[in-house]
């Protein structure tokens, strides 16, 4: 088992040609993620890499059933790009795109949370559910399958844990990058609901950083239903009030967003924090009463 | 993005919204003559620069004459508020004031939608009305795709205690607000104060946008207002090459790929003791010259006392990594010490390339290793 994607998933990649697109894709390809076709407007009737192109995500979805797409389409068309995505009713919509119009997305959520697809994203790496199936530009080589669910708003922070957990034994069940923008599909909240779903994951790690309170919501979530064990890790910690870091949604608005914040309200709910990336290894094994690294 | 007063009362304008008479001068001279040209009453000089709390700082002064005016501008133009010196004064006819409102939108993370909030309560910092007294803030959301009601205008006019005479003309204000927010692509707008005059009039007297930076592609007028000469000259550097960087207050230089990882090796380098310098992230799939011109603008900042450079390579390989560190090393001349980390895709070649090239760098297994080890050879002396 797993969450959100697994061997099952059919793959579809919108925006397939594109330089982006078409590297990833091969990458996914070669993870063994079942991609079942592309979408590039205009370039309908093509192959790319072994997989069929369409015109329209609609079409492509009728033609090869695909259950989920993933969207590397620039930034002025990728809210259309995903609006196309929930019309056709794919279940699964994964948006990569880095400097996607605030406002795009605050019309692209709502019409999301009227459909029942779940949206990743979007500015994330995606997700991986190591040995089955990656949907994302995450180096496929550093996970390895297991029973730790990690959820991140980070890209290379995330394989930075992931590698050190990889290395200790520890693989994962599925690993989710949610993205770092303001305002994103899936919540640390939906991750944890998920996992907390999963037989396959035991225990969760949660890396979040500075910005927005969807680490304070999780905190609640924990304290009330989580049942797997759950370690946390706030980036962060330095940064100056009303400095953006990196992330558009990385930014600590007057007392907002705090990452002081973020860890009392994950110590209140019962998680032990980390101080350093290693740390979180270190707490994971504890947890899991598996013997340390000798 | 930031922009100033005068320009978000431009935007405004442009939307309909009233606003007092007003022009931007850079000298004493030119402030004297708005001034006279304004009849000779009273005018407020506005220091204008991007930071909030500017009247509580002494950026904002009456003046009741041309040579008082005059006298205001010697005192704000070149003063400095916050860290940021004072280049341009907005000079604007003084008003009767009786009442003060409070106008705002923002975009909400929580929601997923645009806040509208209004309050009797104006004039003041709203976060301060928020924390004292909140019931006198009205709050809605709005529903994009329905835009701002009616209903939702006039249960915030209510609810924020807006005197009833004046419901129907504040309306127009918030319509205003609204189309003015979403064509600007702003991520806050805010009226405060909507200055009620003793003459029964509305205007406001000031105003606030900042613009969404993902937006900046599709607002080219906007985007011309990005300023370089107030910003942080290092902060204009790197902008210019495509780097995201932060000036922060240390003395420790930090470069890594990725905004998370970026910004945990501030954190463990702080937590070893030391101070960072500056966040720089070189982005996904960065080749050499890039990690040269990362490596160059962190070196611009004089009092860097040692640089740490953590790569965790997904897309990005650790040898283009490295050859752009020793690129930027020998056309240098770099005389700090630099730790380098590298980890991931093509890391024994990185490793290899760094141990050859005969240059002083000191590599790191582990990120806590690279932060304890600049730490130690930055601050030895």
């Amino acid at each position: 088992m797993s969450i959100f994607a697994d061997s099952n998933t059919r793959l579809l990649v919108q925006g397939i040609t594109g330089r982006e697109g078409n590297f990833h894709t091969r990458a996914m390809i070669d993870y063994g993620t079942h991609v079942v076709g592309g979408v590039t407007p205009g370039k309908g009737g093509q192959t790319e890499l072994g997989a069929p192109v369409f015109d329209t995500v609609r079409e492509a979805r009728a033609a090869t059933g695909a259950n989920a797409t993933i969207i590397f389409v620039p930034p002025p068309f990728a809210a259309d790009a995903i609006l196309e995505a929930l019309d056709a009713e794919i279940p699964l919509i994964v948006a990569i795109t880095e400097g996607v119009p605030t406002l795009d997305m605050v019309r692209v959520f709502e019409v999301l949370k009227q459909t029942r697809s779940r949206l990743v994203g979007p500015n994330c790496p995606g997700i991986i559910t190591p040995g089955q199936a990656k949907v994302g530009i995450m180096p496929g080589h550093i996970f390895k399958p297991g029973p730790v669910g990690m959820v991140s708003r980070s890209g290379t922070l995330t394989y930075e844990i992931a590698k050190d957990f990889s290395d200790r034994g520890l693989g994962q069940s599925t690993v989710v990058g949610i993205g770092g923008d303001p305002i994103i599909g899936t919540s640390f909240l939906d991750a944890l609901k998920a996992f907390n779903a999963d037989p396959a994951t035991e225990l969760v790690v949660l890396a979040g950083e500075i910005g927005g309170s969807d680490e304070e919501t999780a905190a609640e979530y924990i304290k009330a239903s989580m049942t797997k064990p759950v370690i946390g890790f706030i980036s962060g910690r330095t940064a100056p009030p009303g400095k953006r870091m990196g992330h558009a949604g990385a930014i600590v608005s007057g007392n907002k967003g705090t990452a002081k914040a973020k860890v009392e309200a994950l110590e209140a709910a019962g998680v032990p924090v980390a101080n350093t990336t290693d740390e979180i290894g270190d707490l994971a094994e504890k947890k899991l009463k598996r013997p340390a690294k000798v | 993005m930031k922009i100033h007063e005068y320009q978000a009362k431009q935007v405004l304008a442009k939307f309909g919204v009233p606003v007092p008479e007003g022009r931007v001068a850079t000298s004493p001279d030119q402030v004297k003559s708005i001034a006279e040209e304004f009849r000779n009453g009273p005018v407020v000089v506005k220091a204008q620069v991007h930071v909030g709390g500017r009247g509580k700082a002494g950026g904002i002064k009456l003046a009741k004459s041309p040579a008082e005016a005059e006298e205001a501008a010697k005192q704000i133009l070149g003063m400095s508020l916050k860290g940021l010196v004072v280049r341009k004064v907005l000079v604007e006819s003084g008003l009767a004031i009786d009442r003060e409102y409070y106008l705002g939108m923002i975009l909400d993370r929580d929601s997923k939608r645009i806040v509208v909030m209004v309050s009797s309560e104006g004039g003041v910092d709203i976060e301060e009305v928020a924390a004292v007294s909140p019931e006198k803030i009205a709050k809605i959301t709005i529903n994009p795709t329905l835009g701002l009601a009616d209903y939702q205008i006039r249960y915030l006019c209510f609810a924020g205690g807006i005197d009833k005479s004046l419901v129907k003309e504040v309306a127009k204000f918030l319509k205003a607000l609204y189309r003015a927010f979403l064509e600007s692509d702003a991520s806050l707008a805010e009226i405060n104060p909507l200055v009620v005059t003793k003459e029964g009039r509305l205007i406001a007297a000031d105003a606030k946008i900042n613009i969404d930076d993902n937006a900046l592609f599709r607002q080219p007028d906007l985007a011309a207002w990005q300023e370089s000469e107030e910003d942080n000259p290092i902060e204009e550097e790197a902008r210019k090459r495509g780097l995201t960087y932060v000036s922060l207050d240390g003395d420790i230089g930090i470069i890594g790929n990725g905004a998370g990882l970026v910004m945990t090796s501030l954190d463990v380098v702080a937590r070893e003791g030391g101070k960072p310098a500056n966040f720089l992230d070189i982005g996904g799939g960065a080749k050499a010259e890039v990690v040269r011109n990362a490596l160059e603008v962190v070196l611009l900042k004089p009092d860097v006392k040692g640089v740490v450079i953590n790569i965790f390579g997904g897309i990005t390989r650790c040898d283009e990594v490295a050859k752009g560190i020793i690129e930027a090393a020998r056309t240098l001349q770099v005389e700090v010490p630099v730790v380098v980390r590298l980890e991931g895709t093509s890391v024994e070649e990185g490793k290899r390339i760094l141990a050859e090239s005969g240059l002083n760098l000191v590599p790191a297994a582990t990120m806590r290793e690279a932060a304890r080890r600049i730490v130690e050879l930055s601050y030895a002396a």
